[in-house]
């Protein structure tokens, strides 16, 4: 930190005092403040666990860090982590192709559209967590069901955005395709396909996020190998350092999967912006 | 095409929609009475409808709903105070939204609910965790659109209020409430959609109480008929809730 501060003054405007020189450097990089924003916060939650707070119920940072390598060497974890990634992937492949096929055919047909739409739009507001006893009914305590109930959440939003993304293509391109003489399959191909690649990336980080909330709920609602089993073990043994320790391991799991998503979505949709 | 065809075409739709109702619910009633399927994994829709009357009738729901509404009431009031103050105060500098935006909309992309074992394990199994849990989740749309709001309103219209000098209060009352507001009451729609769904949820995975709770209490009874009609139930109040909240918001942008 000195070292660079150091720096920044060396190039930067002449005869002020390092500290000043820290300050303009914090001012014109907004990353730096937010930087020492998470620092801040983990200094706290290390000194508030370490200080106050029951060890029962919370642990310092620095020991949930450590944990890590416990938490990978507890009997199943690796294991219950696998089991997750896979039924997310599952979920995640069934969402956005049957998604995909819904989304074209209703999209597609104006007629199929005003039909079926508002009966979507009705099954996206349902709130499905009250039906995800009948998932666990159907499908079993095993990954069938939080995949098949990863799937009722992602697929939804993959339709929608669809739909609305051929929904968007300006009539006169299609007008124009056509009186050029293309067949449907060329219109499809070299008109409606290259407009519906953004759509068809927003929808996949919905429907990524969809899939995370989906399959994460049904597993901590009931698991016998999955992650669920083990949040709900470490939390009846209060075991708060391996727990945090696994839920990190999971929300880096789900920032890394959406931020592929995101940067899916941001590379393909470039052709749009410019 | 024409008008008359799109008139053709939109009762067309109708009829499809009703058909596809009607099918379902023909299905239904065959798969429990004709084609075997056992009750306890579906019940017949009369049955339901029983039910779901006698749910009504006995005011049964009555405990349960309440609870569930004022943990969503009491959630969704810490979340929007919390949400809308932090978020009116952070875009007073555009300095302080560079810093701290993207910090909360990095974490408003994990899956809060994961931190559930975490909340139950602080605050038990009762109320309060669900409480905790339902503002946190809710805290990040409302702060996100809140700061949004805020720096959509057209600098030009802030800098004629002040050349004509309007006191911060003015300014405030007069030109940044009224540009920010419909952006937030937007957040503020999806905080409570967010806080009511997040509240079920945790009912459903650990609780004491609630309609998740009943929902739950009914599956593993395997009392399915009236776990079907609990289920419409919720869903209607749900879906009443989200008529409500949207109305509103139709209302305040005026």
């Amino acid at each position: 930190m000195m070292q660079r501060a150091s720096d920044t003054n060396a190039r930067g405007a002449s005869g002020s005092s390092p500290g000043a020189a820290l300050a303009r450097a914090i001012v014109r990089h907004p990353g730096i403040a937010r930087l020492g924003a998470i620092v801040v916060l983990l200094v706290v939650w290390e000194i508030a666990a370490r200080a106050w707070v029951d060890p029962m119920f919370l642990s310092p940072p620095s020991r949930v860090v450590g944990s890590l390598d416990a938490v990978f060497h507890t009997p199943g974890v690796p294991a219950a982590l696998r089991i997750t990634f896979f039924e997310l992937a599952i979920a995640f492949a069934i969402s956005v192709g049957i998604g995909l096929a819904i989304g074209l055919a209703v999209g597609l047909s104006g007629f199929a559209r005003t039909s079926f739409m508002p009966i979507i739009l009705l099954l996206y507001g349902v709130p499905q967590i009250t039906i995800l006893p009948l998932f666990i009914l159907y499908f079993g305590i095993g990954p069938a069901s939080k995949i098949a109930f990863g799937v009722s959440h992602g697929i939804f939003p993959i339709i929608v955005i669809i739909v609305a993304g051929v929904q968007n293509i300006k009539p006169i391109l299609l007008t124009s395709a056509r009186s050029m003489g293309a067949n449907r399959w060329q219109i499809f191909r070299w008109v409606i396909f290259p407009h519906m690649i953004p759509s068809f990336f927003a929808g996949l980080r919905l429907g990524m996020t969809g899939v995370l909330l989906g399959v994460l709920l049904a597993e901590l609602y009931v698991s016998t190998a999955g992650i669920g089993y083990f949040t709900t073990l470490f939390t009846q043994n209060f075991d708060p350092t391996k727990l945090l320790g696994l839920i990190s391991l999971l929300a880096a799991m789900a920032i890394v999967l959406n931020e592929i998503v995101r940067r899916l979505e941001v590379h393909f949709g470039r052709w749009r912006a410019e | 095409m024409s008008t008359g065809d799109r008139r053709r075409d939109r009762v067309l739709s109708r009829l499809v929609q009703a058909a596809f109702l009607i099918a379902v619910l023909t299905l239904w009633h065959l798969a429990t009475t004709k084609w075997g399927v056992s009750r306890l994994l579906l019940p017949n829709p009369a049955r339901v409808y029983d039910e779901l009357k006698d749910v009504l009738r006995s005011g049964e729901f009555v405990g349960d709903l309440r609870i569930t509404l004022t943990e969503v009431a009491v959630a969704f009031v810490l979340s929007s105070v919390g949400g809308v103050a932090l978020g009116f105060l952070l875009s007073r500098s555009p300095y302080l939204v560079r810093v701290f935006e993207p910090l909360l909309a990095a974490i408003y992309s994990v899956p809060i609910i994961l931190f559930l074992p975490l909340y139950v394990l602080f605050f038990g199994l009762g109320p309060a965790s669900k409480i905790a849990l339902g503002a946190t989740i809710s805290f990040f749309p409302i702060v996100l659109n809140t700061i949004a709001g805020f720096s959509t309103v057209e600098r030009v219209h802030v800098v004629a209020a002040r050349s004509m000098g309007a006191s911060d209060f003015q300014l405030f009352r007069w030109v940044l409430l009224p540009g920010a507001l419909p952006v937030i009451l937007a957040g503020l729609r999806m905080g409570f959609i967010v806080a009511l769904l997040s509240i079920l949820g945790s009912e459903t995975i650990a609780s004491l109480a609630g309609l998740g709770h009943r929902i739950v209490h009914l599956a593993e009874a395997m009392d399915t008929a009236r776990m079907f009609a609990y289920i419409a139930f919720v869903v209607a109040i749900a879906a009443s809730l989200n008529v409500i909240v949207t109305m509103l918001e139709v209302r305040g942008r005026r």
